[in-house]
């Protein structure tokens, strides 16, 4: 009880807390840690005086507070792309966007369309992009260089020094690495059900191969970093951080593929400083902005021209992680269709319930 | 009110009775918004969205599946009792490590030390949990303190995982409650007369029988709000099994944040939030009829 | 010898650190005695009867009881009981059960026990007591259940730590006659300690007087009252009027003392040593001992006339107390109180505030003691 209580109680206070405090110029962000960094909130102060008052979040979270709150409490969020028509239609929680307060031309052109695209409901678009990344194979190659893909981590090889999340998209890395295509099935329940039931079981019996189920970012970095765990499945941008520290450590697109992933702007239903929010998407796409952002989050950005202003090394570790095939191969997450969530759910829960032994 | 009315008499009462009442009110009003506000209706949202099924988009029907998924799925049922069973371990080896410590701060420290004592218990505790639970992983981890202290001495070749065990587990959960157990121990035990004790003893009693006889008895309703406090704070522990627990942990509060934040179903997280709620009452009511205290007792 | 005393102590002493709670206590108590430790608090009397109920180990010395030393036999193992200052009885357990408590850790079967409760409810006046609550019960009762609860054990000794503290004046002067007459009955010895002179007067076939952990004076109440052996209890047994001065003369058994405020006055030694010249004393004479007259001066300090120790002043406060009436008469001279009694017969009984009174006492009833501080510095010479 007390969960759901916190849970109720607190997005109660978080409503009455942040409708009391709508002052004249400010700008409440609903983001992922690194989008929005300290000196690039004082640049956008210097120059327009508006205070942004960050608040670290993720996909799931987002949701659910926007969710709690009908729409309100923020004035720009930044879900993943895949999520923003399905969480729409069931919970209308975003406002459309007036892309003509956008300036495009600092987009690169192709992602701005399919983001455009993919969060369209009802002839509304949605979503602008930002800011967009991988998830793939974190890996020690010293001791783990039999790993290529998903499924390698259940290898003998590896016993004991694996980590992943028991999150969607492990599901969908395994049933690619599998040689399934989740993606195709989207729109098929039956189906996708079917391929959910063999990762199901794959993930099952890899079990006893795993040393925790990672949870935050930060605690997969530490068990890496430490030599517990030399493979694991995470973001491109984590393992170039290790990278850093650690030269035998980084990021590997799997054979099947890395998965892609954009993160996007989006107006919450009740947001207050609309204005402030076009003001802040058009600010951050600039591109020595956007080379700011980049360097702190450690993902590139939509931004056209960015890639001139950022770090050699990252560019030379991205490079060393994609090679043009590789690049190819990334598979981009469509919109989640309503129901899957519930399939993966139930899958998610046997396989943490699943003794390992 | 009664005594009030037997004070005032003739017609004094008609023109000083109304006020006391709207006084009354007054002062009980901010206990009545808050129960109201942040208990109640809460509670009643979250009854109605568990009381219903999600059809399509926005559509909605009542149903009792919800509920009736608890009971089918023996994966929900399983995680339950698990942390239902877990959380009565905890409980008990909280009292047990807890009651020497609460007796020896009440009774056999004095002044000084005592408060010292007293405030070394809390000091954990002005963190949060999350720090606390952080410090027990940098310290069991394969690569931490304890590990490598082992190694150091000789004892073993190669590091020890001591986390993600269901031991590791109850030692994170026991530390977390161990605060909640010795506040009301040390409460009821600085209550019981040391003379009681001296003059059991001095009638030929001895350690067992003045414990079993007089030392418990006196200090059974802190035992009892003791137990009651940790039990529902470990069935209701979020952080602790997640961090600790490791691969193959199940915390039934777990399972609720998962439906609420990551599955958005919000429906059937609020059907297990009022199943806990109602099976952790069920228990603790147990618990009060099995030790023969009342719940007025332990609040008292 | 030793087998008719119940409980002795031999040089019994109790350290705290540097500080000596009890030193060097020696006594001896027979069989079937009330025997009281009076004191002011602080004193080390409560000390003391925790050393003997086995809750303190002395430092040095030896308790016996019985014939048996006691030394390291914890308080569940001596044949000794104690009933507590507030009582201590169980809040957890009726009063039968509180009573048979004791009979319960000795393993005694349940019937027997029964039968052994209601005989000793019967003996303290409650035979339908068993079953209440000890919170049902008034303060008396309680204090009877209390004891009842030891003597089932049939005690050596009874060991009784101020338990009529805590009662109403009218309860306590009942109680003291009640337990007198309880001890009577049982035979038990008891020994009963106190800060209240009245209670350890009253009950007590003796008394010990304690002050600063030592024993002033061992003897009968009579003893104590009409022949104190130390300054300290004069004072501390009964009223006293007193004065402090220097002998200027001995003559036999009398001594002429200088009083350091000015005046004579004539008096023998309270103990048994003789007086020395020169000697700071102090002069303790009590208020029934002085006779008095009415008088038209009230500027006579102390002196002696017709060989009686004779003082005027004036009447300050009449402190009507029905027979135990006192007046409170100011020596104009040196501005010195003295407290006298007022004779029963009502003789008196017009006086008022005001009023010239001339005092006198014979030479004997005036009780010199060298002074505790020459005493100390003689000591250390």
């Amino acid at each position: 009880m007390t969960t759901t209580k916190a849970i109720l109680g607190l997005t109660a206070i978080a409503g009455v807390a942040f409708a009391g405090q709508a002052q004249a110029e400010e700008l409440r962000l609903l983001t992922w840690g690194g989008y929005a960094p300290e000196s690039v909130i004082e640049q956008f102060k210097a120059e327009t005086g508006i205070d942004v008052k960050v608040t670290k979040s993720n996909n799931e979270d987002m949701i659910s507070k926007l969710r709690a709150t009908g729409g309100g409490g923020f004035d720009l969020a930044q879900p993943s792309q895949d999520r923003i028509s399905a969480a729409q239609a069931e919970h209308r929680i975003y406002k459309a966007m007036d892309l003509s307060q956008i300036d495009g031309n600092q987009f690169i052109g192709s992602m701005l369309e399919a983001t455009k695209g993919n969060t369209t409901y009802k002839g509304d678009v949605y979503g602008v992009p930002h800011v967009w990344g991988t998830s793939g194979l974190v890996l020690n190659t010293a001791t783990a260089s039999s790993v290529k893909d998903y499924t390698d981590l259940c290898n003998d090889a590896v016993a004991g020094k694996v980590s992943y999340r028991l999150k969607r998209p492990t599901l969908i890395g395994f049933a690619f690495s599998m040689g399934l295509d989740p993606f195709a099935a989207y729109d098929d329940k039956a189906k996708y059900q079917e391929i959910m039931g063999k990762v199901e079981e794959k993930l099952i019996s890899c079990k006893p191969n795993v040393k925790t189920y990672w949870e935050g970012g930060d605690s997969l970095l530490n068990l890496v970093r430490s030599g517990e765990v030399v493979a694991a499945m995470a973001w491109d941008t984590g393992g170039w951080k290790l990278n850093n520290d650690n030269a035998d450590v980084t990021f590997v697109a799997p054979k099947s593929g890395a998965l892609g992933w954009i993160d996007t702007f989006v107006l919450p239903k009740k947001t207050k400083n609309e204005a402030g929010a076009y003001k802040w998407i058009n600010f951050v796409m600039r591109p020595e902005i956007a080379a700011q952002i980049t360097a702190a989050a450690g993902n590139f950005t939509a931004s056209k021209g960015a890639d001139q202003f950022a770090e050699d090394k990252l560019k030379a570790q991205f490079q060393a992680s994609f090679p043009q095939a590789d690049l190819d191969n990334i598979k981009w997450y469509p919109t989640v269709p309503p129901g899957l969530e519930t399939i993966e759910g139930k899958v998610l829960d046997r396989v943490k319930a699943a003794s390992s032994n | 009110m009664s005594s009030a009315e037997i004070a005032v008499s003739g017609t004094e009462q008609r023109s000083v009775i109304p006020t006391l009442k709207l006084g009354t009110f007054l002062l009980m009003l901010p206990l009545l918004l808050w129960l109201l506000l942040l208990i109640i209706l809460p509670h009643v949202d979250l009854l109605i969205v568990s009381l219903r099924e999600v059809l399509g988009y926005r559509e909605y029907a009542f149903s009792l599946q919800n509920y009736a998924e608890f009971f089918t799925e023996p994966l929900y049922w399983n995680t339950f009792v698990r942390t239902a069973v877990m959380s009565i371990l905890a409980t008990i080896i909280t009292l047990i490590v807890g009651f020497p410590v609460s007796y020896y701060i009440a009774k056999v420290m004095k002044g000084r030390k005592r408060n010292l004592l007293f405030i070394m218990c809390l000091i954990p505790f002005w963190v949060s949990e999350l720090v606390r639970t952080f410090g027990w992983m940098i310290l069991l981890r394969e690569s931490g303190v304890l590990s490598s202290f082992i190694q150091w001495i000789g004892l073993v070749d190669g590091p020890v995982e001591f986390l993600y065990t269901d031991a590791t587990l109850m030692v994170g959960l026991v530390y977390t409650s161990m605060l909640f157990m010795v506040v009301p121990l040390v409460s009821v035990l600085d209550t019981l007369d040391d003379s009681l004790i001296e003059a059991a003893y001095d009638l030929g009693g001895n350690t067992v029988s003045i414990l079993r006889e007089i030392v418990i008895p006196h200090a059974m309703p802190g035992i009892a709000s003791g137990c009651i406090v940790v039990f529902m704070l470990t069935l209701g522990n979020y952080l602790t099994p997640t961090l600790l627990g490791g691969k193959d942990s199940l915390w039934f509060t777990e399972q609720i944040y998962n439906q609420f934040i990551t599955r958005f179903n919000w429906e059937s997280g609020s059907a297990f939030g009022f199943l806990l709620l109602f099976l952790s009452s069920a228990i603790v009511f147990v618990g009060l009829k099995l030790s023969r205290q009342t719940l007025a007792d332990t609040v008292k | 010898m030793s087998n008719q005393l119940d409980l002795e102590c031999r040089q019994l002493v109790k350290s705290f650190g540097k500080f000596t709670a009890v030193d060097n206590v020696s006594l001896e108590i027979p069989k079937g005695s009330f025997f009281s430790i009076l004191g002011p608090s602080g004193c080390g009397k409560t000390t003391l009867l925790r050393m003997l109920a086995g809750f303190i180990e002395p430092t040095a010395g030896d308790i016996v009881i019985k014939g048996n030393s006691m030394l390291g036999v914890p308080p569940n193992k001596r044949p000794v009981n104690m009933v507590f200052q507030h009582l201590a009885l169980f809040p957890m357990m009726n009063v039968a059960e509180n009573i048979g408590y004791g009979l319960r850790r000795r393993k005694i079967p349940q019937p027997e026990i029964d039968k052994r409760v209601a005989d000793v409810l019967e003996r303290v006046s409650l035979p339908d007591a068993g079953s209440k609550n000890v919170d049902q019960l008034s303060g008396g009762q309680r204090q009877r259940v209390a004891i009842a609860r030891s003597l089932i054990l049939e005690p050596a000794v009874l060991l009784l730590d101020e338990p009529l503290g805590a009662l109403d004046l009218k309860l306590r002067e009942h109680m003291k006659v009640e337990l007198k007459q309880l001890q009577h009955e049982v035979g038990t010895t008891f020994v009963y300690i106190t800060h209240d002179q009245s209670e350890a007067l009253v009950m007590s076939d003796n008394v010990a007087v304690m002050n600063e952990g030592r024993f002033e004076q061992v003897g009968s109440p009579q003893d104590l009252y009409y022949n104190p052996q130390t300054a300290f209890v004069a004072g501390f047994v009964g009223d006293s009027n007193r004065w402090s001065g220097k002998i200027e003369s001995v003559d036999g058994d009398q001594a002429m003392v200088a009083l350091d405020e000015g005046g004579v006055i004539a008096a023998v030694s309270g103990t048994n040593s003789s007086m020395g010249l020169g000697d700071q004393v102090e002069l303790f004479v009590r208020p029934e001992a002085i006779t008095i007259e009415r008088s038209t001066s009230s500027q006579d300090g102390a002196h002696i006339e017709d060989g009686k120790n004779t003082l005027t002043g004036v009447v300050e406060n009449l402190l009507f107390d029905g027979a135990n009436s006192r007046a409170q008469v100011r020596d104009q001279k040196t501005g010195h109180q003295v407290t006298v009694s007022l004779p029963q017969t009502g003789a008196f009984s017009d006086l008022v505030s005001g009023e010239n009174l001339r005092l006198s006492w014979s030479v004997d009833k005036a009780r010199s003691y060298v002074s505790s501080a020459a005493a100390k510095q003689e000591k250390a010479a």
